[in-house]
This record gives C-alpha cells, structure tokens and sequence, in this order.
C-alpha cells in the first residue's frame, strides 16, 4: 500500500514554454513523499463549472529541499486550457503521487528515452534520476516542428540529447522511429522508455519488440478517479483489464496488447 | 458530544456517512489516503459469482456537473475477493457491505450464499440497477415482478441485513420500493446511475463504447433528492440516499428527506477527503441546532 494525499500546493511560476507547453511550478507547505519518474498528479481545475473532474499530468521535477514540484502542461482541452491561465500565488489541490514508476535502470545500462510533445516530462526527470554518467543516456525527443519543441538544454548535464522534428526544422526531419538514434542499433540499448501520443508508443514497442530490448511506456487513458476506484483508465494487459492510474502508467511492452 | 450513530435495521453504522459502490474500491484503495473506520461504512464494488471484464475502453466522460460511466461490474468475482482481499479488509473497523449481482437469479443466490459466510460482512447491497450489463442488472430492477422475484429468492438464503439498491430508470420508484418490501428487503438504497448518453460532435461518434452508460455526480442530486423523499414516504424501511452528494449541506438535505444513511459517489473522484468533510459538517450542524443525535435530521424535512 503506498500511501497517496489531497494537497493545496501554491503556484510558484508558471512559464510559458511555446504556442501549447506551459511549465508550472507549484510550493507545498508540508514535506514531499518520495516522488519517482513516470508517477502523476490529479490536479483540480478551479473556478469553471463546465469542468467537474481532476486532470492528470506527469511529474517532471521535484524539488525535495524547496518543496516544489513542476509538471509540463500541453494544452489538449478545456481542463489543461484553464489550468495553463493559473498565475503565482494562486492555489492548486493535489492528489497525489500516483500510479507506478518506470524500472530504473541497472548500473552501467544504456538507455534510450524518447519523448513526444509534453511527454518529455517524465523522460527528463527519469534521466536524471537514472544515476548513470552522459554517456550511457541517450535522449530523443520528437515534436512537429521547432516551435513545438519544448527547451530542455539543461538536460545536456544528464544525457545526449537527439531531436526530430516533422518539418525538419530542428534536428532530424521525420518521427522519432526514423531518426538515426532509433534506426541505427536498437539492441545496443538495454532500456527504451517512451511516452507521448500513442501512435508514437506503439510504432517504438514494435521496433523494440522486434529488436527484444526491454522497453517500457507511459499511458494516459481518459480517467476520473487517479486512484483505482473508478476503473475507467483501463487497458487491455495479459492479465486482463487494468486500471492505467494503478497498475500503471508506465507498463512494460509485453503485458500490453499492442 | 454529537451522536452520529444511526441504525439501518440491525446494522448500526457509527455515522451516517457511507460511500457508494464502484467508487471506492474495496475499501483498501481509500485507507492509502485515510483509516477507512472514519466512515460509517464502505459499499464495496460490485461483485459477480464469476470474473467479469467489464466493458470496452472508453469506459467514462465528463458532462456538465458529472459524468458518465460504463465500467459493467468489472470484478476478479467473489471467490478471488474471498481468497483475495477480505483478509486484507475484514478488520476494518466500519460496517463493510458487498454489492451484489448476477445476470440470473441463479447467479445472485450463489453469489448471495458465499458472502452469507463472511463474519465480519453483515450486510449486502442487491444491485438490481446496473445500468450498464447487458443481461441481468437493470433489467430486473425496472419492472415489479423482476425486483419482487430477485429479492425474495435472495432473501430465502440470506439471514442479514439486506438492501436493495434500485434504479432511477422507472416510471414510478416508489411501486419498485414497495415490492421489495414485501419480499423482505430489510432497506433500500437509491438512487443507481441514471441511462445517459454523451456524443461526440466533431467525431460524430459516442463518446462511450457502450454508447450509453450511467449519469452521476451533482446533476442528478435534484431529481434523487426527490426520489429518495418520494420513496422514504412510500415504505416503512429505511432507506439509504445516493446521488450526487458533494457536502454536508447535500448529505442533511437527503436526510432531511427520510435518508437514514447517505452515500458519497462520484464527488471521491474529484475529492477523496470529501466523506470527512461531510461527517465534521453533520456534527458542525447538529451543534447549530442543538441536535444530541443524528436521528434528529433524519425524516426532519418540515413541510
């Protein structure tokens, strides 16, 4: 059992990244749980009656000595879009931390991690949290065009970083399944992780499957609850239906029927 | 002191504040937050005599002031929750009830027999309302004979409490309510998601994969406060109030309309805390108007 809270967090910053992406930093007064790579938030959206349900967003940094936590907001409907017009010092109630985290890598694992749009939230804050040297972490990230791309140059500390664009207006022109990081030696990875539009998961687990390296991705089925009560979030496993919140977000390729 | 207690037949609940069947669990999932033996009881997920899947994804969408879901009883069936997860629930210090189903009434008697064994569970809730199994269900909570036949043939093998759990999708509530009280129903809960449907216009699709599925949340509270105070007046024996209850203030209309207990549902989503708020609230306003017991609301509605 891991024990799961109802927080009002205050919003520190709230950033703009580009057209959609909008970073938001948020302060607890209490002291933070443990929060690993790949676990979310249900997040309420205040103040419109049209919204009655949380929205679920990736952990992207934690903070344990500030306090803080941030999550990338991509704009997709009306709960992200009302989220994003939050400002500093505003209040925000979370449920949280929930579902389970990637596999972390072994000592001396190469990894590849690939993010798409906003899901390279939990893929930054995994390399990171990986431990391993630059080196041994090669980062893809994939958006339509330059101006899609969120700025992580930061991350060049923590890991190679690889980028595709669509329109070829920034790194490799084409999706992430295309660029050379991908297509040259898959088996020389010992982890692939993935998460962003599900077309885009599902193009890399069959290549990883195909190349039978140990690949894991992020879902993020439509939910209500974010803690296994609603059994909405359902995916179709190997051990039957389960809930995206609970026995996931992060589920290894081989248990999905992908 | 303020005394929450209240009875529902020969179950005594140590406050009115219960939770609603398919939304919390089974009970463990709402201890990760808080000791689930804050609350007066947990009416667990419903349950089949066999695993069910449930139904295809997407399973829910958001309307104004609810939602819509359409899980269809997705459960690993009684004997894995025997094996399962009784053990890891029975010592909690609420009244535990099992939500029971069947798509026969053969299914419903088996199933009832098995948790007639389970000391620390005294109580069932017989679904007769899922709205969203295609056999079994609904099918017999909508009709007289249907609810008549399901709860005397349960009744004939469980000796305690029962309670049926009825559905809004009826001409006349109260003829249901009658006639599971004369085949022995010890109480009555409602109300069960109303048939809703949500459409996707740009896609020009469903929005759930079953097309249809149940309205919750506080869009319904209206139309169940008026079913539970229609029912409460109709019958002798308590009933239990559902349907979009967010607070305290929601939770003492439904009481004040003849609720003896009240159902928290689709508002743990939004907030797990909620059902604590609501019990501090009840206590905040027996204080107000100088109430010793809780009992004191219940049916209070003046008119």
């Amino acid at each position: 059992m891991s024990k799961k809270f109802v927080t009002d967090f205050t919003v520190v910053e709230n950033k703009k990244l580009n057209s959609t992406n909008f970073l938001i930093k948020i302060k607890s007064d209490l002291i933070l749980p443990e929060i690993k790579p790949g676990q979310f938030v249900n997040v309420e959206i205040k103040d419109a009656s049209e919204i009655f349900l949380r929205r679920p967003f990736s952990i992207f940094e934690v903070d344990y000595k500030a306090n803080t936590l941030s999550m990338i907001i991509k704009i997709l409907g009306r709960g992200s879009k009302k989220l994003t017009q939050i400002e500093a010092g505003d209040s925000i109630s979370l449920v949280y931390p929930l579902g389970k985290s990637f596999t972390y890598p072994k000592k001396n694992d190469r990894i590849l991690l690939i993010g798409g749009g906003s899901g390279v939230a939990p893929m930054l804050f995994l390399a990171k949290e990986s431990g391993l040297p630059i080196e041994n972490v090669d980062i893809l990230l994939g958006a339509r065009t330059s101006e899609d791309h969120v700025d992580v140059h930061e991350y060049s500390n923590y890991a190679n970083l690889h980028y595709a664009s669509e329109d070829g207006s920034i790194g490799e022109k084409g999706f992430v399944t295309q660029h050379s990081v991908f297509t040259t030696n898959l088996k020389a990875y010992n982890k692939i992780y993935a998460c962003g539009p599900d077309g885009m998961m599902r193009a890399i687990a069959k290549e990883a499957k195909t190349a039978e390296v140990f690949c894991e991705v992020s879902l993020e089925n439509l939910m209500a609850c974010g803690f296994g009560v609603c059994l909405c979030c359902i995916e179709p496993t190997n051990q039957g239906n389960q809930c995206v919140c609970t026995d996931g977000p992060v589920f290894n390729i081989n248990e999905l029927k992908w | 002191m303020v005394n929450l207690k209240v009875k529902l037949h020969n179950l005594e609940f140590k406050n009115p504040v219960t939770l609603a069947s398919g939304t919390c669990g089974f009970a463990r999932e709402i201890a990760e937050f808080y000791d689930p033996g804050l609350l007066g009881g947990h009416f667990l997920k419903g349950t089949t005599l066999k695993n069910r899947d449930g139904n295809a994804y997407p399973r829910m969408a958001e309307t104004p002031s609810g939602m819509l879901n359409a899980v269809g009883l997705q459960n690993k069936g009684i004997d894995y929750f025997i094996d399962n997860i009784y053990p890891e629930i029975k010592d909690y210090d609420t009244q535990l009830i099992i939500n029971v189903n069947g798509s026969t009434v053969e299914d419903y008697i088996a199933l009832t027999e098995k948790v007639n064994e389970l000391d620390n569970i005294q109580a069932i809730e017989l679904n007769i309302s899922c709205p969203n199994v295609k056999e079994g269900g609904m099918a017999f909570g909508v009709t007289c004979p249907g609810a008549e036949m399901v709860t005397r043939e349960v009744r004939k093998v469980y000796n305690k409490t029962m309670i049926v759990k009825l559905s809004p999708n009826v001409t006349d509530i109260t003829e249901i309510a009658k006639a599971v009280e004369g085949q022995g129903a010890d109480s009555v809960s409602l109300v069960n998601t109303f048939l809703a449907m949500a459409i996707d216009a740009e896609s020009r699709t469903p929005k759930l994969s079953t097309i249809t599925g149940g309205l919750s949340g506080p869009a319904i509270k209206p139309i169940a406060l008026r079913m539970v105070w229609q029912v409460a007046n109709a019958v002798k024996i308590p009933v239990v109030g559902i349907g979009g209850i967010m607070n305290a203030a929601d939770a003492i209309e439904f009481m004040l309309a003849g609720a003896s207990v009240i159902q928290v549902g689709t508002a743990i989503f939004t907030d797990p805390m909620i059902p604590l708020k609501i019990v501090e609230g009840i206590e905040d306003y027996m204080k107000r108007h100088n109430m010793q017991s809780v009992n004191e609301i219940i049916g209070g509605l003046q008119l």
